[in-house]
């Protein structure tokens, strides 16, 4: 059993720790509540948050790791990051802004402004576009670095590298799927707000791990 | 392109077997698979200490059937210096993770989280459902361990590097054995940020009307507290493992120190530092602690003013000092280092917030204890093993002023003092926690009662026999007795043999106990006596819904919230409490002074 409704749903949620039991404000079609709270976007967005304090605590550790080996050995030699690198960061930073563009798109379309919008997953699907470039730039870094003779276990700063980018890169490829999520539920009309304004958070934070980590593979403490 | 729209589909509950037995994506049935993975890993932790205790006493006795499992490791069935430190990595391995933390966190707060903030399900089921198979699936690779190349490793559940990271030339085990060991650890701590991903997200946004924070159960609060701080430690115990597989299998030197010669043989590693993993390890190792702890005591809390009939003396501290424990929990790490070369600053540095995390865990136990004045204490297994709880926190923790102190600790560390204050307060503490919340949850779990008089039982059995096998550790190790050794028949330690000789059979016989319990729980699940709704009183919302609880929990209904968590001793329609979803008004104004004894 199916009902379709053409208005885009809006949560409305009361105070932060009210314990509002905010899902009774949103009518189940049938009496099954559970359809409804698959539906619910909240959590989403409260999920996300928490799992980026989790990679940033990840991250943190791993700097920490790579400070004190750095600071303590004589025998750090400092990688020259492959040019490549940049042209990747770019390749980021510009995902970054056409998944917002999307993100805006898709705001004004589902929020019934401009019915006319006749394809609001373009931007999304550049964003995708942009982020299997991320992943290919970064494998290139890979096959440079290794033509080069820097393995994994050549120097504690290649095993950083290696460590740092390869980490991230398994992180990017998760926001792709997400992205690719977006993309399905977008096709298929079911696609919340929240899951949308989940993926995005995640991809921009991993444009500023990317940042950061490129910061750290540059410096030398 | 569709339309944005919302398809509002009626799902009934799964129908087949694996969709509802298997790969459920419902929180009740991912509860009672962490359970039984939990008790699983108990049997055979406890056998593992079984093999080691006797090996102890009677080195040269032969095990029948263990040089079946490892011919290397056993041969005959007669246990190696070698195999006795990988039972023991594999002991404290299966215990830490598999025990202490899945079956008070990941276990019943699984099942009753959801059902207490009066949601019904977690926030993202399927990644609960992922989370319990990621766990199981990291289980596997270190069962795994006792089966491959010359059997489980030998460094230790804290894996110190390097002999934890230079492979097979550090012993038997360290090969296959240890890799195995660092991949089940990374993909454990996986599955548990997921888990604590998930607590964290339901508890925030899933609470129904009514359900303020400070209207939650204790050991809901106990949960969220619990799921914040796995969520940090095992995010750090994670990159931790990865650089250790690295070490291991990549010829990196994150951990192994440059020129070190094993076996007449030098290492081709440069400059890592073994330090570092200590620091990482301990920086989640001190927070595991907790995280096994802090479950037990807030079921335990909840059990006791159920069982008081009075609600506790403060109900918020008791949250906040849980969140003080959680706080303070990060900033004590170096305390399981203070031998290693620390600077004597840094050592004091550790010192302090160390003895100042007894500050919160007294006003717990005062809390508990100085509740009892103008209860109605009911005696049941649940409250003699919440109570028990509470005696072992106390008697194990007190263990923990001296070792926090660097000027003791020095003397004491790797001795059989530190192995009695973590086996009670952490282990036994956590485990009679878990006890306590089986016999009090088991009517909601399985909608049958277990028998009282095997409960109580087993209560008194293992309590005799748990002080009776640890507290003589206090006494060895501020004997001099060392950890770690698998024989003591110099002439140092032979004098002690006779507490050694004691501590085996009090083992042997606690460990036999347990049995009475397992027949408890599986001759009750099929035979017991029917339960009803709330057998126990309770005011909490578990109890406002059938036993067992329909598949969507309250049957589609949501309750909705009136009360604090506890409102006992007072006079209502229903007897001496009120539950929270009920929305009787309350006559009596609750003051403590007014609950004469």
């Amino acid at each position: 059993m199916a009902t379709t409704t053409h208005e885009p749903p809006r949560v409305e949620r009361i105070g932060g720790s009210s314990g509002s039991g905010w899902r009774n404000l949103v009518p189940p079609a049938t009496r099954n509540l559970r359809s409804v709270q698959d539906r619910s976007g909240e959590p989403a967005k409260t999920g996300v948050w928490v799992g980026l304090a989790a990679i940033t605590m990840s991250f943190a550790a791993f700097t920490s790791a790579m400070v004190v080996r750095q600071g303590t050995a004589p025998d750090w030699r400092h990688l020259a990051l492959p040019h490549i690198l940049y042209l990747n960061t770019a390749i980021l930073l510009a995902s970054s802004v056409t998944l917002e563009l999307s993100r805006r798109h898709i705001a004004t379309y589902m929020g019934g402004l401009r019915l006319s919008a006749q394809y609001p997953a373009r931007w999304l699907y550049i964003t995708l576009f942009l982020g299997v470039l991320f992943v290919a730039g970064q494998y290139a870094a890979w096959l440079q670095l290794r033509s080069q003779g820097w393995y994994v276990a050549t120097n504690p700063s290649s095993s950083f590298f290696y460590v740092f980018t390869w980490i991230h890169a398994m992180h990017v490829l998760g926001g792709l799927g997400g992205l690719v999520a977006v993309i399905s539920k977008l096709r298929r009309g079911v696609l919340r707000r929240s899951t949308l304004d989940a993926t995005s958070h995640y991809w921009h934070f991993m444009d500023a791990l990317w940042l950061y980590l490129l910061f750290l593979l540059i410096t030398k403490f | 392109m569709h339309d944005t729209a919302v398809h509002a589909t009626h799902h009934g509950p799964p129908t087949s077997f694996i969709r509802k037995h298997i790969f459920s994506v419902d929180h009740k049935v991912i509860g009672k698979q962490y359970y039984a993975l939990g008790l699983f890993s108990v049997l055979v932790g406890m056998v593992l200490s079984w093999i080691m205790r006797l090996h102890l006493v009677w080195p040269n006795f032969a095990i029948p059937g263990l040089g079946l499992l490892s011919p290397a490791g056993a041969p005959g069935g007669v246990v190696t210096p070698e195999y006795y430190l990988q039972l023991m990595t594999m002991h404290g391995t299966l215990m830490v993770f598999f025990v202490l933390t899945n079956v008070p966190f990941a276990g019943f707060g699984n099942y009753f989280l959801p059902i207490q903030i009066g949601a019904d399900d977690m926030a993202f089921p399927r990644f609960n459902m992922m989370s319990f198979w990621v766990t199981f699936v990291g289980a596997c690779f270190l069962f795994a361990a006792f089966f491959v190349g010359d059997g489980p490793p030998l460094a230790g559940w804290t894996a110190y590097a390097p002999l934890s990271t230079l492979g097979k030339i550090t012993g038997p085990g360290e090969d296959v054995g240890q890799t195995l060991w660092a991949i089940s650890i990374g993909i454990f701590c996986i599955g548990q940020l997921l888990g604590s991903l998930n607590f964290i997200a339901t508890t925030l946004d899933l609470r129904t009307k009514g359900m303020t924070f400070m209207r939650m159960p204790l050991c809901t609060w106990a949960w969220f507290i619990t799921s914040c701080i796995g969520l940090l430690a095992f995010a750090v115990l994670l990159p931790a493992c990865i650089l250790m597989i690295l070490d291991r299998v990549a010829g990196t030197s994150f951990f192994i120190p440059g020129g070190l010669v094993v076996n007449d043989q030098l290492q081709p590693h440069s400059g890592g530092s073994p330090l570092l993993w200590q620091h990482l390890f301990w920086f989640f190792g001190h927070p595991e602690v907790y995280i096994a702890i802090l479950p037990a005591a807030g079921i335990v809390s909840h059990i006791l003013v159920n069982s008081y009939r009075r609600p506790l003396l403060s109900h918020k501290v008791v949250i906040y000092s849980m969140m003080a424990i959680g706080f303070l929990s990060y900033m004590v790490w170096g305390h399981h280092m203070f031998v290693s070369g620390m600077n004597p600053v840094s050592a004091l540095a550790f010192s302090f917030p160390t003895l100042v995390i007894t500050i919160p865990a007294t006003i717990l136990t005062l809390i508990w204890v100085g509740s009892l004045y103008g209860s109605k204490l009911r005696i049941n297994s649940a409250s003699l093993f919440a109570l028990g709880f509470v005696s072992m926190f106390v008697a194990g923790g007190v263990s923990g002023f001296f070792l926090a102190q660097p000027s003791i600790d020095i003397y004491l560390h790797a001795t059989y003092f530190v192995v009695g204050h973590f086996h009670m307060v952490m282990g036994v503490a956590a485990i009679f926690g878990m006890f306590a919340g089986t016999y009090f949850w088991f009517p909601k779990m399985t909608g049958r009662m277990m028998n009282e008089t095997l409960g109580k039982a087993h209560f008194w059995f293992t309590f005799v026999g748990a002080y009776c096998i640890f507290m003589p550790f206090h006494y060895l190790g501020l004997a001099g007795n060392v950890r770690r050794y698998s024989t003591f028949v110099d002439d140092f330690m032979g004098p002690l043999m006779p507490v050694h000789k004691f501590i085996s059979i009090a083992a042997l016989c606690t460990g036999a106990v347990q049995l009475i319990f397992l027949y408890n729980l599986l001759h009750s699940r099929f035979w017991g006596k029917p339960a009803s709704a709330n057998p126990w009183e309770g005011t909490s919302l578990e109890w406002s819904t059938s036993s067992p609880p329909p598949w969507d929990n309250f049957g589609g209904k949501h309750p909705v919230v009136y009360h604090d968590p506890y409102q006992y001793g007072i006079e209502s329609s229903t007897g001496d409490y009120v539950m929270q979803d009920s929305p009787e008004q309350i006559q009596t104004v609750r003051d403590d002074k007014k609950l004469t004894p």
